[in-house]
Formats: C-alpha cells, structure tokens, sequence
C-alpha cells in the first residue's frame, strides 16, 4: 500500500483492507443485510494502522504515529483482553508482578511496543509507590 | 462631616445585578488561585544526557513525578530540545504571534520544549496577540463546531430528532452524556441514527466512564471519545483513577478499533481536586497539553471545561483560558476550545467569554454548544444553549466569522426531526429494544425540549441498554435495523461510518468529515493563514448563508406591514392650501406618503387613528383644524414650519406617516419646536389626543404643561431602524418640488 497517500477514503477504497482482508470497497449495504459481514469485516487493519502511522510521523507528529502503531499491536486483541488491560494499568489494581506479566503477554503476541509500555509504566508505579 | 449610614442607591442596584451572583476571589498561589506564573512554578530547565531526558523543568530523573516522567519520556522532541529551549522566551512568544512565521516552525520548536517554557511565552501574551496566533496556529483550516445533545429523561426518539437539528444547523461532532450511567447505550445509539438523518458524516460520542465509553466505542455505537481525562498533577491524576500509562494505552485501543479520540484537561480542575501543588494554572494545563501529545493523542479539549468557574474567578482568568486552548494548537494538536460550561450569571460576562474565540477561530469552537435547552443539558448548562442560537447566529452575521451554524427554518428541522425520531423508532422496535407510540414521535418532533414530550415509559431507556448490551448490539445491526424498515439513506450512512474506521483518516489530527463526506484534518485542510488574504475566508456562497437569519426583515415583509393599515382613511386633495386668517385655527400637516403609500405608525396605530386624535384633542379646547400636506420635505420640523406659516393662530402640528409628531410655530425658526414626540413607538393614542390639545393652547396663547413620553431603556434603534429607512424612503420617494395642498379627510367608518 505504498503508493497509496492521503486521505485513504479519496482512492483508496479499492486497495485499503479490513483486518480480515477484505477491501472496503467490498464493504457494501447488500453485504452488511445478507449477514455476510464478519466482525473482523469492520475492523481495522494493522497495516492500515501503520500507514497512517506513516501519513502522521510525515505530518511531523512522532507520538501520534507511535499511538498508531501500538494501536496496530492491539488490533489482534479483543475487545474483553483492552478492555482488562486497560484495567489493569489503572492505579493500584496490579501487582509488580502481574504488570511483569501483562508486558509478557503482549510481547508473545507481537505487541512489543505495548510491552514496552507496560514495563515503562511499572518501574515508574514501583518508583513513585503506586504498586509495591 | 454627616457620613452616610445607608449604601448609595446604585450600590445596591449594583448588588443586585446578575453579575454579583458571579464568585470572584483573589489570587493565593498557595491555593492554586492564580491563573499566571505562580511563585511557585518552576524556571524552565531541560537537560538531555545521551538522548535521555535528565532534568526537566528543575526537577531531577530521580525526582520526576508521573507527569514528569511520561513527558520526559515521550513527550520532548530531542532532536530540536536544544535549539528550542536556547531560543529567548521573548523571541519564541514574538513567533507564536508574527504570521511571517510559518505554523509548522512555531510546532517544530515547541515539541522540543517543556511545559514551563511555553507556558513562560504565552504569559507574555496579550488576549489579543493570543487571538491573533490562535488563528495562525489552529491546525485545521475551517473551524468547526461541536453540540451537547441530551436530555433529563434519556428520551431516544428526542435524542435523535434533536441529533438531526443539530446537524441541520450545521455541528459536526455530538456530543451525549446521561443523567443515569446505565442509558448510555440507549443514548449513544439514538445519536448514532439521529446524527445521520439529514447530512452524512457528523461524529458522536457517549461521555461516561472510560470503560463504558471503550466498550460503546469498539461496538460502533460511538464514532468518536473525547471524555479520556488527564490532569496536571500526579495526585489529582491518581484520584481520578488514572496514570499517564493507562490512558496513553486507552489511546491506542481507541486507535486499535479505528476510533478518533481526544484528550480533555483544562484549568481548575487541579484547584478543585485541591491538589495543585501551589502552581499556576497555566502551568498545569501546559503540562497536561505535552502529556497529550506524548501519549499520541490528537487533539486536546480544554479551556473553558468544567474547571472554567474557577479559572474565571482569579484575576485574568479568562485570558489564561485562551493562552491554554494556544498551547495545545503549539503542540500542533487538535483544538476543542470547551465554552461547554456556563461561566457566569451574567449574559455579558458568559458572551465576553466566548466571542474572542468566534473570531479567532479554533478547530472546535465549542466542545459542545447546548443545541438543547438548558434544563435538558446533561453537562449542566452549557455556556450557550438552544435559547441562545438565534443570538449566535446574528452574532455570526454582524462578524462575519465562522461559526460553524446557518439557520434552518421550521419546514426543514421538522422534516429532519421526524425522519430521525421515525428511524430511530424502527431501528428500537426492529431490535427489539423498545416501542414508541406516534404520540412519541409526534411529541418529539414538536418539541423545544424534554418537557414538552409524552412521559416515557417506565424504564424504557435502562431496558433498551440492557438489550443491546446483553444482546452484543453493533453498529452493523443498526444497519441492518435502519434497511429493513426502510431507511436506506441512514443504513447507507451509518455503514459508511464503520467504512471510515477501516480506512483510519479521522486518526489525523483535527478530522473531522464534511457533508460531503471529504477529511478535513491537519493533513487535507492545514491552516495555511499567514496574514491578510490567507487561510480560512469565508465563501461568498458562505457569506449569503450566514447573513440569513431569523429576524431578517425584507422590504416586501416591511410593505406588507403597511397594506394592514391602507384605506384608512382618504385624504382627498383640495387644491393648493391658503394662509389662513382664524387666530382660532390649528394647521395640522402630514408627510409626502402619509395616508398614500405609508399607513401604520411605528406604534402599531393607523395612520387614520393618529391623525383622528389629533384633531379630537384641538376639539377638545374648541379650536377649529384644518388639515394640508407639506410635498417639499420629509423632514418634521420642515413640515410643521410651513404648517405654521399658513395657521391663522400660527400654531401647527406635524406627522410624518411613521408616528413622529410636533407642535411649531410661524415665530420659531424652522428647525425648532413648541414640543416633540420623536419616539414615535412610544406614542399612544392618548398622548396624539393630548399633543392635539397642547397645540391648541399655545393657539390660545396659553403655556400648557410640556408632555412626557413614557420612560424606557428599550433598544429601540435595533427593533425599528430597518423599518424606519423603508418608511423614510417612501416618503422620500414621495417628496416633489410642490406647494403645500389643503386636504379633506374622510374616516371609513
């Protein structure tokens, strides 16, 4: 999806996938009322993820492009899985320990930039005395 | 020396103005009462050892709180800190303001400062030069505008058919929230259909807690978040339940589902939370605002949120709330600049708040106007409301700004309101959510606000949220839902919102869509303003838009005002008038159009009327009256003045058709009077019978007791003025170069 520029929805229609690979030109009223479309039909795709990861960092804002591309990571995780994480970074629901595990959990499953995120987060909760 | 022992009369009238309901305070940095450079803040410092933040703001690694750490971590550009930081405070804040500089060099540096040093510029910041760089630094090009839209009962047909005015009137982002937290599913999908009857592609978002607001999000419901809180001190950060870990990581979820999201901070809430480490509140906010960029956000709602109270009660308070909305825009992030919260008792104070943004233009000018009556915001009253639209409006127009609305009249907003309370209806039945009655629908489409509704059924909107909760409803079922009832247009629309979440362009900053459906962001629609002649200027198409309003009168609408009154009474012409020679006379002159083209005085009376209690009131003293149209002038003292010379008491009185009334005499120069009666909306008709009487006395020779028009403080200039240039015209138009003519009167009974 190289060549393709911004913004994706001018002619990029054709080309841009959804998380299950299907293009969003194929994204059609008779398909979403003959029950055809899956959920995975309606997310959105890592690598689109990154491309506009790509379209922000060009823009000159690096966080929103790193924001882009964990949210790229997370895109394999299901609603329920954020929704706990989510949880568990909240202050004082995590142990030391089960923030350890967190980060490994989403390294195993490719979500380094996450992992990296999370391990960040537990020093600093160890440091300022959030989590013993 | 007496002294007083009672305040002064207008002391107490002062007291009692609306604007001493209003709680001011002086500044105490201890507090956090202070809006600029607290003693307490930090001298900007940042020290960088091998790529890696050491110092930042006075604080060392080792000593670095929550805020700190996030920020020195991902929030400072290394690669320009050095350049940035040597930059003199005076030249940077010269930057900011100048529009020679380009927006982007003003964004470059400042990633690469700390909070104490943009905060340390926009302090030497003027209200307007702030203006002036708002309207440079905003990122997105057009501004836009954002609505709250709720009501007290959570009613899902009036959610919708409210959603579709307010797209009708022009907002492109919704914005709900609930009285009862467990209707927000029933609420986020009721805005979901509303905001999508009418014009395509307007966002909207369900403001609850994080993790409801996720959830409502992943499924669609939602197109967008903005209620993501972030807070300037690591006290209050942890008592509202968050770190900046755990809502850069809620960031990227938002992303992970293709959801546009932004941050809210805004000054005052660390006061509130009564943690606010002494410091100023721009300082803070510049620390929330870089921790928004660090954790990838792309735009930040602040200024005027619901710390705004305590920001306005110190001292330049309200400038601070601007130089916080230019703070986020210098971190090149999306600007919502809050006006969400009623700031004052006073309409003037609560005005003077809002209207230097209106000019300057921001991305969102509001992060919610209340499109709904006041009592029915769920935010508590917004700093304007639905009262207060047709003012925006004309506000817009006396400015020419944008401000993002046009007005709609009635046949549309019903129309759009049924459909959407109709849609939403079908889509709450088809899912088996809940059924409406028509009365419902009816009821809704009318309505000003939630008090004008049928009552709702017990627990409608709690069991409707339990449904699609239970049931896993998305936003593809409401697709569905919207085609097999019939509303292809909106299952077109709604699916085409799922479409741009795959396609991920409202992830840039400042996007929004527009009814075309077009991405107008950071990256399609950047602010290129760099002074006169450049960026956003509104489109003659624009400017005709916004100049009609409700209360625009036209000349046709003035004219017709007058037919009401035509034929009440003839005036027959007689021939050219003769002095007269009866010292027991009163010439009464009327005006060129009087009783020709013109036949309402601006009071409302006939010109018929006036003209009968006139020559009633010279009955009344037993004078005789002869009535002569003055063609040479328009002007009333002209015309009594000719009047005058051909009375044979001397005495005249004079009217113009729109109600204006003298008494002169042949001995006076022309210009002068006995009396005038230049208010002529205040006129009644027994002040015409008493000028009638008046002018007959000083006939006699007698020196009556001068009249008194009713005493006012209406601003009459604004409610008779475009009326009065129709009405002069017409008798302008009438004025010819001819002697003054006698004329009969004849009253149709």
């Amino acid at each position: 999806m190289a060549e393709l520029s911004y913004p994706l929805a001018r002619d990029g229609r054709e080309q841009v996938r959804a998380a299950s690979g299907r293009v969003v030109s194929e994204i059609t009223l008779e398909a979403a009322v003959a029950g055809q479309l899956a959920p995975g039909d309606v997310t959105i795709s890592p690598d689109t993820l990154r491309l506009q990861a790509d379209f922000a960092e060009r823009g000159g804002n690096r966080q929103l492009g790193e924001n882009l591309r964990r949210a790229a990571e997370l895109v394999a995780f299901g609603d329920d899985e954020l929704l706990r994480f989510y949880e568990m970074l909240r202050p004082g629901r995590s142990t030391a320990e089960e923030l350890d595990a967190l980060a490994a959990t989403l390294a195993d499953r490719g979500a380094e930039r996450c992992a990296a995120l999370v391990r960040e987060a537990r020093s600093v909760y160890v440091r300022r005395g959030l989590i013993t | 020396m007496y002294v007083e022992d009672r305040a002064s009369a207008r002391s107490e009238f002062l007291a009692k103005r609306p604007i001493s309901q209003d709680n001011l305070v002086a500044e105490d940095p201890a507090l956090g009462l202070v809006a600029f450079s607290s003693p307490f803040d930090p001298e900007p410092s940042l020290r960088i050892a091998e790529g890696r933040v050491v110092e930042l703001d006075g604080k060392a690694e080792a000593d670095f709180d929550m805020v700190d750490e996030f920020i020195a971590r991902h929030g400072i550009d290394a690669r320009v800190a050095e350049e940035a930081m040597a930059t003199p405070t005076p030249q940077f804040a010269r930057m900011i303001v100048d529009p020679g500089v380009p927006r982007g060099e003003v964004a470059r540096l400042a990633a690469g400062m700390t909070p104490a040093k943009i905060a340390a510029a926009l302090t030497l910041l003027t209200s307007v030069e702030i203006l002036q760089a708002i309207q440079k630094m905003r990122v997105r090009r057009t501004p836009s505008i954002q609505a709250h839209v709720t009501n007290r009962i959570d009613h899902p047909l009036l959610m919708a058919a409210d959603a579709a005015s307010a797209v009708a009137l022009g907002f492109r982002e919704l914005e709900t929230t609930v009285p009862v937290l467990r209707h927000a599913p029933s609420n986020a999908l009721a805005l979901l259909i509303g905001s999508q009857v009418g014009h395509a592609g307007a966002l909207t978002q369900c403001s609850v807690e994080e993790r409801t607001e996720l959830e409502l999000g992943m499924r669609g419901l939602t197109t967008y978040a903005e209620t993501v809180s972030v807070y300037g001190t690591e006290q209050v950060f942890i008592d509202g339940d968050d770190t900046p870990w755990s809502k850069a990581f809620l960031a990227s979820c938002y992303a992970s589902r293709g959801l546009k999201m932004r941050f809210t901070s805004g000054s005052g809430a660390e006061v509130l939370m009564g943690e606010s480490e002494g410091k100023s509140m721009l300082y803070l906010e510049a620390r929330c605002v870089a921790l928004a960029r660090a954790a990838g956000a792309q735009g930040v709602q602040n200024g005027g949120i619901d710390g705004v109270n305590v920001t306005a009660s110190v001292p330049d308070g309200m400038r601070e709330v601007i130089a916080e909305n230019l703070c986020v825009m210098l971190h090149d992030l999306e600007s919502c600049t809050g006006n969400d919260t009623l700031m004052s008792a006073s309409d003037i104070r609560r005005t003077a708040h809002t209207l230097p943004l209106l000019l300057a233009g921001t991305d969102f000018l509001f992060s919610g106007f209340g499109s709904i009556p006041a009592y029915d915001n769920a935010f508590g009253p917004s700093n304007m409301n639905a009262e207060d639209l047709d003012d925006y409006l004309v506000v817009q127009r006396d400015w020419g700004f944008e401000g993002g609305l046009r007005w709609r009249d009635d046949a549309e907003l019903l129309e759009v309101r049924r459909r959407a309370a109709e849609a939403c209806r079908a889509v709450f039945e088809e899912l088996g959510l809940a059924r409406f009655a028509d009365g419902d629908v009816d009821g809704c489409v009318r309505a000003h606000g939630s008090l004008d509704v049928p009552p709702l059924a017990p627990a409608l909107p709690e069991l409707a949220s339990e449904r699609i909760m239970d049931g896993g409803t998305t936003a593809l079922d409401v697709v569905g839902a919207l085609s097999a009832r019939g509303f292809e247009v909106e299952a077109e629309r709604v699916l085409e919102m799922i479409r741009q979440r795959l396609l991920g362009d409202l992830l840039q900053t400042s996007a929004i869509l527009d009814e075309e459906l077009h991405v107008l962001s950071a990256l399609s629609d950047p602010n290129d303003y760099s002074g006169p002649g450049t960026g956003y200027r509104i489109s003659p198409k624009r400017r005709s838009e916004i100049a009609q309003v409700r209360q625009v009168r036209s000349r046709v609408d003035l004219m017709a005002e007058q037919e009401q009154g035509a034929g009440s009474i003839q005036l027959h012409d007689k021939g050219p008038a003769v002095a007269g020679t009866r010292p027991d006379e009163v010439v009464v002159a009327v005006s060129p159009a009087f009783g020709r083209e013109l036949w309402v005085a601006l009071n409302g009376m006939t010109v018929a009327e006036v003209l009968r209690e006139v020559v009633a009131g010279i009955e009344d003293e037993g004078l005789r009256w002869r009535i002569v149209r003055v063609h040479r002038s328009i002007d009333l003292g002209s015309i009594g003045w000719a009047a005058a010379r051909l009375s044979g008491s001397g005495v005249s009185v004079a009217l113009q058709a729109k109600g204006t009334a003298l008494i002169h005499r042949a001995d006076l120069p022309p210009l002068a009077n006995l009396e005038l009666f230049s208010i002529a909306p205040h006129i009644t008709p027994e002040l015409y019978r008493d000028l009638g009487r008046n002018a007959a006395r000083y006939a006699q020779g007698l020196a009556p007791e001068p009249l008194l028009l009713p005493e006012s403080s209406e601003p009459l200039g604004s409610r008779y003025h475009a009326q009065v240039v129709q009405l002069v015209a017409a008798e302008r138009r009438l004025a010819e170069d001819a002697d003054p003519v006698e004329l009969v009167a004849e009253w149709p009974s």
